[in-house]
C-alpha cells in the first residue's frame, strides 16, 4: 500500500495574483470534453498565458524558472465557482504537479476536491502571505516547506501559521483522504440506513 | 433550543461519524451530466467498484448538447465521446438516463424538480456547483467533483462536515419589474462571492414565502455564487402543490405520510442560526452586473462605481475588471450596447421565466433590434414542449428571438453557442466570469429575463420597467 500521508510538502513555489480567481480562469471549459483527466495538465490557466503572450508578458506558469514548483501561492476565494474537478487535476498535473496550495482563502468545491487529490490547500493572514509571495518572487529558487503536523509554512528564513479545517488536516495527516477505501469500510451502516429513507421503485418504461 | 432544517436533514443522514472528525453523509439522490462525470466510471472501473445504489442515480445530457439540432453523432467528437460514454455506463449499470428520445431530457436543476426526483428532506448531489438549485424545495443539495462523484456511484455517501447556516430574510413585496434574480444578485452583491464559504443558506421572509417553486430556484440556484454551496427554503404549501402529481412523487399513503414528514423537518421557530442577514424587498431594483463576478453588480439606472468606493485591498480587482468589461465608472449601464442576448439556464430557464417575458413581448409588440443576435433556450424538452402548446414559441420567433432545443447553451462554453470575440452579451445565466460564454475575451451582463428582454429590443441595456411600461402597470 502506497503512503498517502500528507505532513510535509517541499518545493519550489509559483503565484498567481489576484483574489476570486474562479475555475472557469484556471480551466476553460472548451477543454472539459474529454473522458480521462490524462493529459489536462497543459491546460491549466490556458487562455490567461496566451493573454499574457500576446500582451508581451510571462505568465508565471509559462515562466522556465517556476517549471519545478510544486507549491502554489494564490490570493482569496481562489477556485470559486464552477465545480469542475478539471481545475485541480490540471494543477497536480501540470509539469511537476502542485501539491500543496497556500493562500488567504478558498472556495469550498474546490477546496473539497484538492483534498479528494491529495492537494492540501492552506489559509495564511493576507500580511503573511504577501511577504511569502514577496520571498518568492525575488528567488524562484528558495524552496519553500508546508509542514502541516507544525501548521506553519517555512520559506529561507521566513516562517508563517497557516490554518486548515481539522477535518481534511486529520484526513492529510492519518492518509485517509482516498475517501472511497474509507467510504466503503461503512458499507453496512449505509445499507442500514439506506432502507429507512425514501428511495425511488423501479418504473415501467423506464 | 430548536434546529433549523439544514441540522435536521444533515443529523438523518449521517451514516457514522469518521476517524477524521468528518461524517459519512448518505444521498438521496444522485444526479449525473455527461459533462463532469463520464471520466468517475473509469475511476470506479480502476478501483474494481460498481455502482451501489443504481436506483438512485439519474442522468441527462445539458451542458454538450447542441440546441439548433441534436441529430446525432454530434458534429463536435468529443462532446459526441462524452455522451456515449455515459449512456453506455448508464446501461450497464442499470442508471435511467432521461434521454432526448424519451422526451425527459434537460438542464440537470430543470429535469429533477420537474419530474419531482427533488423533495423536501433530501440529500442531493451532482457533480455540478448549482446544484444548490434542488434547495428551493427544502432539500440539501450541493455540487461536488468528479472523485466524489465516483464515492458516490460506489458508496452512495460522502465525506462531510455540517455547515454553519445563515438565515437570509427577504421582507415586503418587490416593485414591478423586479424579480427573484435581482433578489440573489443584490444578496450577493452585499454578501459577496465570498461570503457564504462555510455556510448553508437559508432564504426565508415574506418575498420568499410569495415566491412560487420557479422563483425560489432561481434563488437558491445563485446562493453557490455568493460560495455557498448549498442554499434552501423551507417547505410549504407551495412546495407541496409544485410535487402533487409528478412522476417521482409519492403516491396514496406516502404521500399523506410524506407530507407529516416534510411538515416536520421546517426549521424550528427558536432555531438558533449562526448569523441573520435582512433584506428590504423594495430596496431592490433591476440589477445587472457589470464586473466578472456576480457581486459587481448595479441597480441599472445607477452609477457604476468607483475603486475608491472599494477597500485598499479590492481596488486592483475592480480595475482589472474594469479594463476587462472596456467600462466607465461613473456612467451607468444603461445605454451600453449589446451584441448577444441569452434567454434560458438553470437560473432562468424555466416556463415562468419565459412566461413573464412573453407577456411584455405581447403587450408591447416590441421586436429584437436588428444586429441583437437573440436566443431563447428553454431549461428542459418540457418545458420547450409547454411552451410550444401556448404558441409561446411563435411570439419569440415573431420577435425576432431563435427559438432553441433544450440545453446548457450559452451559460458556457462547451456547445456551439458561444460569443465571438469582445461580443457582449445580455444574459439571464448565473455567471459572468472572463471567459465564461465561450470567447476569451468575450463580455456577460448577468440580469433578469425581463430585462435580458428589454436589452434585445433596445439594442442596448434599458430599463425593462420603461421600455415594457411596467410602472403603470398594476397587479
Amino acid at each position: 500500500m502506497p503512503d498517502l500521508r500528507r505532513t510535509r510538502i517541499a518545493g519550489r513555489a509559483v503565484g498567481i495574483d489576484g483574489n476570486d480567481i474562479d475555475t472557469d480562469r484556471i480551466f476553460p471549459a472548451r477543454r472539459m470534453l474529454c473522458v480521462s483527466f490524462e493529459g489536462v495538465g497543459a491546460f491549466a490557466f490556458e487562455d490567461v498565458r496566451r493573454k499574457s503572450r500576446e500582451d508581451g508578458g510571462l505568465h508565471p506558469f509559462d515562466d522556465p524558472a517556476r517549471s519545478e514548483a510544486r507549491v502554489l501561492l494564490v490570493d482569496r476565494n481562489f477556485g470559486c465557482g464552477s465545480s469542475r474537478e478539471h481545475a485541480p487535476q490540471s494543477l497536480l498535473r501540470w509539469k511537476r504537479g502542485i501539491a500543496a496550495i497556500v493562500g488567504e482563502s478558498f472556495a469550498k468545491i474546490f477546496f473539497g476536491n484538492c483534498v479528494a487529490l491529495g492537494i492540501p490547500c492552506v489559509s495564511a493572514a493576507p500580511e503573511d502571505l504577501q511577504a511569502l509571495k514577496r520571498a518568492t518572487a525575488a528567488d524562484p529558487a528558495l524552496e519553500v516547506v508546508v509542514d502541516l503536523e507544525k501548521k506553519l509554512v517555512k520559506a529561507g528564513p521566513l516562517t508563517i501559521n497557516v490554518s486548515i479545517p481539522d477535518g481534511p488536516l486529520g484526513q492529510f495527516l492519518t492518509g485517509r483522504w482516498d475517501s472511497v477505501s474509507e467510504l466503503l469500510e461503512g458499507r453496512e451502516d449505509v445499507a442500514a440506513l439506506a432502507r429507512t429513507l425514501p428511495s425511488f421503485g423501479p418504473r415501467e418504461n423506464h | 433550543m430548536g434546529k433549523t432544517l439544514y441540522d435536521k436533514v444533515f443529523d438523518r443522514h449521517a451514516v457514522r461519524p469518521l476517524p477524521s472528525g468528518q461524517v459519512q453523509l448518505f444521498m438521496d439522490v444522485h444526479l449525473v451530466h455527461e459533462l463532469t462525470s463520464p471520466q468517475a466510471f473509469g475511476m470506479l472501473r480502476e478501483r474494481g467498484l460498481s455502482v451501489a445504489y443504481p436506483e438512485r442515480t439519474f442522468a441527462t445530457c445539458d451542458h454538450v448538447i447542441p440546441t439548433a439540432s441534436r441529430a446525432r453523432p454530434f458534429a463536435d467528437r468529443d462532446a459526441e465521446e462524452l455522451l456515449v460514454a455515459l449512456e453506455k455506463d448508464c446501461a450497464r449499470y442499470g442508471i435511467r438516463y432521461l434521454s432526448p428520445a424519451k422526451g425527459e431530457q434537460g438542464i440537470v436543476h430543470v429535469v429533477g424538480p420537474e419530474l419531482g426526483l427533488t423533495q423536501p428532506g433530501m440529500t442531493i448531489c451532482c457533480g455540478d456547483s448549482h446544484t444548490s438549485t434542488h434547495g428551493a424545495f427544502g432539500a440539501i443539495a450541493f455540487g461536488i467533483g468528479t472523485t466524489q462523484v465516483r464515492d458516490v456511484l460506489a458508496t452512495q455517501t460522502l465525506v462531510m462536515e455540517k455547515l454553519k447556516v445563515r438565515r437570509i430574510e427577504v421582507q415586503g413585496r418587490l416593485r414591478p419589474g423586479v424579480y427573484a434574480k435581482d433578489v440573489i444578485l443584490a444578496v450577493i452583491q452585499r454578501l459577496g462571492v465570498q461570503g457564504g464559504v462555510g455556510y448553508a443558506y437559508e432564504f426565508a421572509g415574506s418575498t420568499v414565502d410569495a415566491f412560487s417553486m420557479e422563483e425560489r430556484m432561481t434563488l437558491c440556484n445563485m446562493a453557490v455564487e455568493g460560495g455557498a454551496v448549498c442554499g434552501y427554503v423551507n417547505p410549504d404549501a407551495t412546495t407541496v402543490a409544485y410535487l402533487r402529481g409528478r412522476e417521482y412523487a409519492p403516491e396514496g399513503a406516502a404521500w399523506d405520510e410524506a407530507l407529516r414528514s416534510w411538515d416536520a423537518l421546517r426549521s424550528d421557530p427558536d432555531a438558533r442560526y449562526d448569523d441573520v442577514v435582512t433584506f428590504a424587498a423594495a430596496d431592490i431594483e433591476p440589477t445587472v452586473t457589470w464586473g466578472v463576478t456576480p457581486a459587481q453588480s448595479t441597480a441599472v439606472n445607477a452609477a457604476l462605481p468607483s475603486s475608491h468606493e472599494f477597500p485598499a485591498g479590492e481596488r486592483s480587482t475592480i480595475n482589472d475588471a474594469y479594463a476587462y468589461m472596456g467600462l466607465t465608472p461613473g456612467r451607468p449601464l444603461r445605454g451600453q450596447k449589446i451584441d448577444v442576448a441569452f434567454i434560458g439556464s438553470c437560473t432562468n430557464g424555466r416556463f415562468s421565466d419565459f412566461e413573464e417575458v412573453v407577456k411584455h413581448l405581447k403587450r408591447s409588440g416590441r421586436k429584437v433590434r436588428p444586429g441583437v443576435r437573440a436566443l431563447v433556450v428553454p431549461g428542459s424538452q418540457r418545458v420547450r414542449e409547454q411552451l410550444v402548446a401556448a404558441g409561446y414559441d411563435r411570439v419569440f420567433r415573431d420577435a425576432g428571438f431563435e427559438f432553441r432545443e433544450a440545453g446548457c447553451s450559452m451559460c458556457l462554453a462547451v456547445n456551439p453557442d458561444k460569443l465571438v470575440n469582445r461580443e457582449i452579451c445580455a444574459s439571464s445565466s448565473n455567471r459572468n466570469f472572463k471567459g465564461r460564454q465561450g470567447s476569451p475575451e468575450g463580455r456577460t451582463l448577468l440580469m433578469s429575463p425581463v430585462m435580458v428582454a428589454a436589452a434585445a429590443v433596445s439594442g442596448h441595456v434599458e430599463d425593462a420597467r420603461e421600455v415594457f411600461a411596467l410602472q403603470s402597470q398594476k397587479e
